[in-house]
């Protein structure tokens, strides 16, 4: 704990002085609100508009953790069926890289298309974004096993099934959470992008990425730079929960689990 | 390696009534049966150049025998066909008169690094082949385990993550989990070849001791002539490019064999032998073949 605070006071040392410094310059240079309000402005603009705040924060991280929960489930899916052989892989992986480099907003009319606007597009949205990294270090883990242990299971004539959840599922684990990390952080970017273009319109319906349009088109640059915050706070909630995740099932055994805890 | 059921010579509680497997166990008699036979053995990876040309070679039930020779020569690829772990290219292979996939119940291999899964406790490492084999349950299991950790000195790591332990700890659990199916041959390829001369001779002791309490026969790949002198019946001295066996030498010294005998002259009389064996062997290749 002494630790942690001691890590901590750094980074907070940085922000506060951001603030001052933020703050001194709108006052100094009598910087007009709309183009860039103070932080005091700024919190109260989030503090007079809790309830919306609130509201669009709860839209957005339902559309991010329910895109992200359903791309772990389908990109480990893909990462079992990848595994399987060298020929399946081959024939498979360009496709898997597809997901990665095809543009979001080149697909989102045709999702806009399809699925209508609303929480449903946005979820598809996150889950194209978060597929790839899960699907890459998933399959990367379960196929990168040392031969050598490979070959002390096939000694103990170990079935299939055994290889697989004895050994490669957790010699897997590690490269698994790489990839949910970076998608931790690409689920909420994802359910911002969606909302962007394919945010419900029905007023009090919108997640940040709409009201953050929203707030600007009204030069409400106060209230845009409290929904910017909110959305990094959620991204770094998200990225924390899973970086807490893998400190929870890897500091046993782990290398990676282990630095962290002797730096 | 050993289901419960199957044939263990050197088990005071062997449930086996088969004449033919005890017949291994009496090197004396002179008819009996090779425990390992391998005839006319060739080995080639795709269409690359031979690794082991008309290899043969009888082992006998409790022999040590210690495979050497330059790189390149086929000593681990002769281990991993034994194991069935690639096949043959031509010849045969049994042990114990099954073909060698069939024989690896009967069998355990050591590799060069200890191979321990890092995310199982020493215990759940150790328990690891008795799990695949299904035959017991996890009390038994845990155990059997728990004996194995005192065999090789290790009970108090037994909760400990092999990213704890030491080079040589690690080897030894490594020893321990080959040994815990009972196996009645011991395939090692180069064991102790990453750790420190100390600990390689202790662990070489140590070997010694669990082959006269647990009377296995193994087959031993090193790069060190004084580790096979010590611990071998006999040595196989093998060239390189194609892999042929060159020289057979037999170790004449008794057992129980302590660290007395490295200092002994006949001992480094023989290991003088062995390593000139070998010099001429890379003489001849230097002939030929640059590499080494």
């Amino acid at each position: 704990m002494k630790r942690f605070l001691g890590n901590a006071v750094w980074p907070l040392a940085v922000f506060v002085l951001v603030l001052l410094l933020w703050h001194g310059a709108t006052v100094l240079f009598k910087i007009p609100a709309y183009v860039l309000p103070g932080p005091i402005r700024v919190i109260e603009a989030g503090i007079d508009r809790h309830e919306n705040l609130a509201k669009a924060v709860k839209i957005s991280a339902v559309a991010a953790v329910g895109g992200f929960l359903l791309s772990v489930v389908a990109g480990v899916a893909t990462a079992l069926l990848l595994a399987q052989s060298p020929l399946v892989r081959r024939c498979l992986v360009p496709y898997t890289i597809l997901l990665q480099t095809v543009p979001i907003v080149a697909i989102a009319p045709l999702i806009l298309m399809w699925f209508g606007s609303g929480l449903r597009s946005v979820i598809l949205v996150v889950v194209i974004i978060c597929l790839f990294p899960i699907i890459a270090n998933t399959t990367q883990g379960l196929t990168s096993v040392d031969r050598n242990l490979l070959n002390l299971f096939r000694m103990s004539n170990a079935s299939r099934a055994q290889v697989l959840f004895k050994l490669r599922l957790p010699h897997a684990l590690p490269s698994f959470f790489t990839g949910l990390r970076i998608s931790s952080g690409l689920s909420v970017i994802g359910a911002f992008s969606g909302e962007w273009f394919a945010s419900s319109n029905t007023v009090g319906e919108g997640g940040l990425g709409y009201s953050i349009i929203y707030a600007s088109s009204q030069l409400q640059t106060d209230y845009l730079f409290a929904l910017v915050i909110a959305c990094a706070a959620l991204g770094t909630c998200f990225f924390l929960t899973v970086v807490g995740c893998e400190w929870f099932f890897l500091h046993h055994w782990h290398e990676s689990a282990l630095k962290a805890e002797e730096d | 390696m050993t289901h419960m059921a199957s044939p263990e010579t050197s088990s005071p509680l062997s449930v086996t009534t088969s004449a033919v497997a005890e017949s291994g166990s009496s090197a004396a008699a002179g008819a009996v049966r090779p425990f390992i036979t391998v005839r006319h053995l060739h080995k080639r990876y795709g269409q690359g150049a031979p690794i082991l040309d008309d290899v043969s070679l009888e082992v006998a039930s409790g022999d040590f025998i210690s495979l050497i020779g330059p790189s390149g020569c086929g000593k681990s690829t002769l281990l991993k066909l034994v194991a069935g772990l690639t096949p043959v290219s031509q010849g045969t292979i049994e042990v114990d008169g099954m073909t060698p996939a069939n024989g690896r119940e009967l069998m355990s291999f050591i590799f060069q690094d200890a191979t321990l899964l890092p995310w199982r406790t020493v215990l759940g490492n150790i328990e690891l082949g008795l799990e695949l084999e299904g035959s017991m349950n996890a009390a038994r299991r845990h155990e059997k385990a728990g004996d194995l950790l005192k065999l090789v000195g290790l009970s108090n790591v037994a909760r400990h993550y092999p990213r704890q332990l030491s080079g040589g700890m690690k080897m030894r659990v490594s020893i321990a989990r080959a040994l815990a199916t009972r196996p009645r041959l011991l395939l090692m390829d180069e064991p102790f070849g990453a750790l420190d001369e100390m600990t390689r001779d202790r662990l070489n002791e140590e070997i010694l001791r669990l082959r006269s309490e647990q009377g296995w026969t193994a087959l031993f790949v090193t790069h060190s002539v004084a580790e096979a002198v010590f611990l071998s019946t006999r040595i196989v001295v093998l060239q390189a490019n194609p892999g042929r066996i060159r020289r057979d030498i037999p170790v004449p010294f008794p057992f129980p064999r302590t660290a007395a005998l490295r200092s002994d002259p006949a001992f480094l009389a023989l290991v003088g032998e062995v390593s000139h064996a070998l010099r001429e062997l890379n003489r001849g290749l230097h002939g030929k073949d640059s590499e080494t």
